[in-house]
């Protein structure tokens, strides 16, 4: 029976975590239903702001510690799915409400350029399944609920990336690849949180974190953890089972590359961390064990090689797509580095990287709309032809690199910090080394866009609805280098409430 | 098909039987096994016997394409506003207790909103799966091979 709570009238702020995913839900649906593009992109904008400012809302109310629990149905938490949002991942929820909120307005004209017309309205229905996974996800605090939110955003993910095909088949495959190696992850997944539920009999994370605690040496557990982590790594693109990514973000629609570069693995990140600092804790040897030995050397070679691989790319989408792995690294190496400073270094990333790349790919996505490709060779002159873009891309490959003034500057910064504060300088070296590879990687993309020759053809600038998304993002990439404070707090109080315990402490 | 006489005489008879077992299965789903997704499932076969037997065209002319794709959006509609409703009455998403005078009814009426949006939503993507499928030009023609 629901419990009393649930005969007391609720205003709509209440109702704030639940409508966070409910509102793409509901729109999605009707995208599909009125089936017309301009029409379907008004609902998917609408809704896109909706969730913004939810976000935002959220982000306001549990910023200074508290935590919202929302029982969907009215039945209590352990038995009924609970929604619960703290620092941790309101912060997430902005992020991804934030780039979406961007990506709609400029994948209007994106799309009208490489996908069919027909394929409009489907687009957005996806576009929107995608992103109410994403935040449900995020805003659940029921394990099950995690995989099924998580299986919504990859099939819709699967479905966009498809879309791709109208410019090139390759997509096509691309897609197909990224469905395998995302069920497998996806069924890796399930099967840990089968595991959890055979040894304490609950699915709700706070639940689960409490009974975990007294289960340490339980084999059923550990297994359950090692098979979450290889799960949720193939999701995240950890670096042996990065495989799906270089394809499915070089042939996605430029849009759709640009809002799952910016979000997708960055909530894969944020359930990591939730399932690695909230539902078991750090003091469980063989999560220790697990992040130190296997994480951060996964890391690690992720930082140099994917990086390595980058620099010798010719196609400027599947570049980058190389960096994404790279810059997940650095993510994973302040999780493996067990650390509350460690996590912030990861949770700042997490934010910088996300505005970084969705810049780069959005202007990436300007030059396909101009020149229609998107090979190195091809770029040749381009910073004069399309000065804006040009510029935009070289603001976020300074962020990508890191240069003081620039986001990603300070996530490295802290990076570097919690490696110091624990007296690994090996580590520290390790990181500014492998940025010098990010210099090689950028520098080949500004030599080739400003220092040759432009052919002798008439390449104008991309028109204003792709271009203010994407200076949007390419000036929060210098805003948050230049004024880190936001981003620091929100994401050491964040750290600060996972390494606490997560939901134990509270 | 067309000398198939004994397999088109019995889809015919066969075809209202499974509609109406779907429906059974639908709306007898909370007092015993069944709901949306079996439903949805059966009331598909339907149509899939009756396509396969006769073609493609014909079960489209009774169940055009367009009307399957709004109805796979509506289900999910139907489904999300139930929780929707129980909100704006003042409980918290998907609590189905407001739904009625009492909390009882309330479930009944709930789980019976939310089961109509499963099957009409399952029956229209197993026979959107079923049209794209048999809609796909054969690769190789029958004379080919």
């Amino acid at each position: 029976m629901a419990g009393e709570a649930a005969q007391t009238a609720k205003t709509l702020v209440d109702h704030l975590p639940v409508l966070q995913v409910v509102v793409p839900m509901l729109a999605s649906p009707l995208c599909m239903l009125f089936a017309r593009a301009g029409l379907a992109w008004a609902i998917a904008f609408a809704a896109s702001l909706a969730c913004l400012a939810i976000s935002i809302a959220l982000l306001a109310t549990v910023v200074d510690g508290g935590v919202i629990s929302y029982h969907l149905g009215g039945w209590e938490p352990p038995w009924g799915i609970e929604y619960r949002i703290d620092t941790a991942n309101a912060f997430v929820l902005v992020i991804v409400s934030a780039i979406a909120a961007l990506v709609l307005p400029y994948a209007r004209q994106s799309i009208a350029a490489e996908i069919e017309a027909k394929h409009h309205a489907l687009f957005y229905t996806c576009l929107l399944l995608c992103i109410c996974g994403l935040l449900g996800v995020t805003a659940t605090g029921d394990a099950f609920n995690v995989f099924v939110f998580l299986e919504i955003s990859s099939l819709s993910t699967y479905a966009l990336v498809a879309l791709g095909a109208a410019r090139d088949k390759r997509a096509l495959t691309a897609a197909y690849n990224y469905l395998i190696m995302g069920t497998i992850g996806a069924t890796f997944f399930v099967i840990g949180i089968g595991f959890l539920y055979m040894a304490t009999g609950t699915l709700n994370m706070a639940d689960l974190a409490e009974r975990i605690a007294q289960l340490e040496s339980n084999r059923t557990v550990r297994a359950a953890f090692a098979f979450i982590v290889v799960g949720i790594g193939m999701k995240l693109a950890i670096y042996p089972l990065h495989m799906w990514l270089p394809n499915a973000y070089t042939f996605a629609p430029s849009a759709v590359t640009a809002f799952l570069a910016a979000t997708s693995t960055k909530v894969a990140i944020y359930v990591l961390l939730r399932f690695s600092f909230s539902v078991f804790s750090p003091g469980f040897e063989f999560e220790r064990f697990t992040l130190l030995y296997v994480v951060l050397p996964f890391a690690v070679m992720a930082m140099f090689l994917a990086s390595i691989a980058a620099v010798f790319q010719q196609d400027i989408k599947r570049l980058l797509a190389y960096s994404s792995i790279a810059q997940i690294g650095y993510m994973l190496l302040g999780i493996g580095l067990v650390t509350a400073t460690g996590l912030a270094g990861s949770i700042i990333h997490l934010f910088n990287h996300a505005i970084t790349k969705g810049a780069l790919f959005m202007a990436v996505g300007a030059i396909v709309m101009q020149t229609g490709h998107t090979a190195i060779p091809k770029l040749a002159g381009l910073g004069r032809a399309m000065p804006l873009t040009g510029a935009a891309i070289v603001t976020g490959g300074l962020s990508l690199i890191g240069i003081p003034g620039t986001a990603g500057f300070i996530s490295k910064w802290v990076l570097v910090s919690a490696a110091l504060e624990k007296g690994w300088w090996p580590v520290a070296l390790l990181i500014v080394a492998s940025s010098l590879l990010a210099v090689v990687y950028v520098w080949k993309i500004v030599e080739i866009m400003y220092l040759k020759p432009a052919p002798q053809t008439s390449v104008g600038e991309a028109p204003l609805g792709l271009l203010l998304p994407t200076w949007g993002l390419a000036a929060a990439c210098v805003f948050f280098g230049l004024w880190a404070d936001l981003t620091i707090d929100a994401a050491t109080d964040a750290a600060n409430g996972l390494f606490g315990g997560g939901f134990a402490a509270r | 098909m067309r000398h198939h006489l004994i397999l088109r005489t019995i889809t015919k008879l066969l075809v209202a039987p499974i509609l109406m077992f779907a429906l059974y299965v639908q709306f007898h789903g909370d007092f015993s096994p069944g709901g949306g997704f079996q439903a949805g499932v059966l009331f598909a076969v339907a149509f899939i016997l009756y396509g396969t037997v006769f073609s493609l065209a014909q079960v489209q002319a009774v169940f055009p394409p367009w009307l399957v794709h709004k109805l796979v959006a509506l289900g999910v509609l139907i489904y999300a506003g139930t929780g929707v409703v129980s909100m704006l009455l003042g409980a918290n998403y998907l609590d189905y207790d407001v739904l009625g005078a009492h909390p009882e009814h309330g479930q009944h009426n709930g789980i019976l909103a939310v089961e109509i949006g499963v099957g009409v939503t399952v029956a229209s993507v197993m026979i959107a799966v079923y049209y794209a499928f048999a809609g796909r030009p054969p690769t190789i023609s029958d004379e080919d091979w």
